[in-house]
């Protein structure tokens, strides 16, 4: 029975070398190991220097994505076990500037979330006074909450063909937290957030590869919140067309 | 000393470039491509269609002659061959249908099985009414 297996780590030390290089590590294979307990292990009792991103070790925090043999995952719920013989490659998640060995440089991401206003906007006249409620029914919650469940891992970004080739692109999780929020009957920033993503860099780019959704480790599917957008943008392009006078809302 | 601010300092980062032919390592990748090419047949189609419908502006003589100039076994097998790439495309696009529209019918969701299928039962009615007129017509 195979006791151990070989992990091929990208190795990128900017002050050492220009160009990354691959070490190979040999790690137990343990039948109760994720890649990250590999990559822990490696840390503590072979090398150190190893550098990467990781919190909780559930599924929530969204920090350990790598590339796993050229799939982004998230590395705490990868089992060593599925990829054996080996040797199991290990790469920072595509389509990021990497800052050192398996850790990205996530900054362009965290600006574009920003810019999809995730939060609820409230027309200035229908703001409520901070003690009222806004009521929502099961089924209002149900339209939205898919899309609520993004925990930021970005691993559809290194999924999305369309954000390597043309990085201005806003990208599957921004739009599809944009969409939870459209979708949300307390919010009407509906408006607002078609004028950012109908431009050039926002749904329209998207040529619906959908690996973001194959790779999405919480079910968001953000290539169909994408694809809902595109339907909403083309009605409301519709609708302004044979409607010169009623603006649809 | 040099005076360099705390970003100039930060060592250089790595940006992987991108080859041309990303494509060609994971099937789901090429599958995806090859939907991207079927719309190169369809534009063909469409200009060779458009222009098979001026000829039929044109008179009766217009129009016999670019039938006969249809037979031709280069465009015969152009079409042939256009014909499964466009059941390709029109099939993956109706299966990707489910995930573009959700409909609601009071607080329920219509399941996307239903939504696709719907789909491919306006195909069949279209396809249908258009074979009828074509074959009613001669």
């Amino acid at each position: 029975m195979q006791t151990h297996i070989s992990l091929d780590v990208f190795r990128y030390r900017p002050e050492q070398e220009s160009e990354p290089v691959f070490q190979r590590y040999e790690v137990p294979l343990r039948k109760d190991w994720v890649i990250l307990d590999a990559l822990n292990y490696i840390k503590d009792q072979v090398d150190g220097t190893l550098s990467f991103r990781w919190s909780c070790r559930m599924g929530v925090c969204g920090s350990c994505g790598m590339m796993v043999n050229g799939t982004p995952v998230l590395t705490c719920a990868s089992f060593l076990e599925k990829f054996a013989p080996g040797p199991i490659r290990v790469e920072p998640l595509e389509n990021f500037p990497v800052v050192r060995d398996l850790v990205i440089e996530m900054s362009d991401f965290m600006d574009k979330l920003k810019k999809v206003k995730p939060w609820i906007i409230r027309r200035e006249e229908e703001e409520k006074s901070p003690a009222t409620e806004y009521l929502q029914t099961p089924s209002q919650l149900a339209d939205y909450k898919q899309y609520s469940m993004c925990i930021n891992c970005m691993l559809c970004y290194a999924a999305c063909p369309v954000y390597g080739l043309e990085p201005g692109f806003t990208g599957p999780a921004a739009i599809a937290l944009a969409q939870r929020y459209n979708l949300d009957n307390r919010d009407q920033g509906q408006q607002e957030r078609m004028e950012l993503l109908s431009a050039d860099d926002g749904i329209w780019q998207c040529t619906f590869v959908g690996e973001c959704s194959a790779v999405c480790p919480k079910g968001v599917d953000p290539a169909g919140a994408i694809q809902r957008y595109k339907v909403g943008g083309a009605g409301d392009w519709w609708k302004s067309v044979l409607l010169p006078f009623g603006k649809g809302s | 000393m040099e005076n360099l601010t705390i970003k100039e300092k930060r060592p250089k980062k790595y940006i992987r470039p991108m080859p041309i032919f990303w494509w060609v390592h994971r099937w789901v990748h090429i599958k995806f491509i090859a939907r991207e090419l079927t719309s190169v047949f369809v534009a063909a189609y469409a200009v060779i269609f458009l222009l098979y419908v001026r000829s039929i502006g044109r008179g009766p003589d217009a129009f016999a002659d670019f039938s006969e100039r249809l037979r031709v076994p280069a465009l015969i097998v152009f079409h042939a061959v256009a014909l499964l790439v466009l059941l390709f495309h029109s099939i993956t696009w109706f299966n990707l249908a489910p995930q573009a529209m959700v409909i609601k019918i009071g607080d329920r969701k219509v399941p996307g099985v239903v939504i696709a299928l719907l789909n491919y039962a306006g195909w069949v009615v279209i396809s249908a009414v258009l074979a009828w007129i074509m074959l009613h017509k001669q």
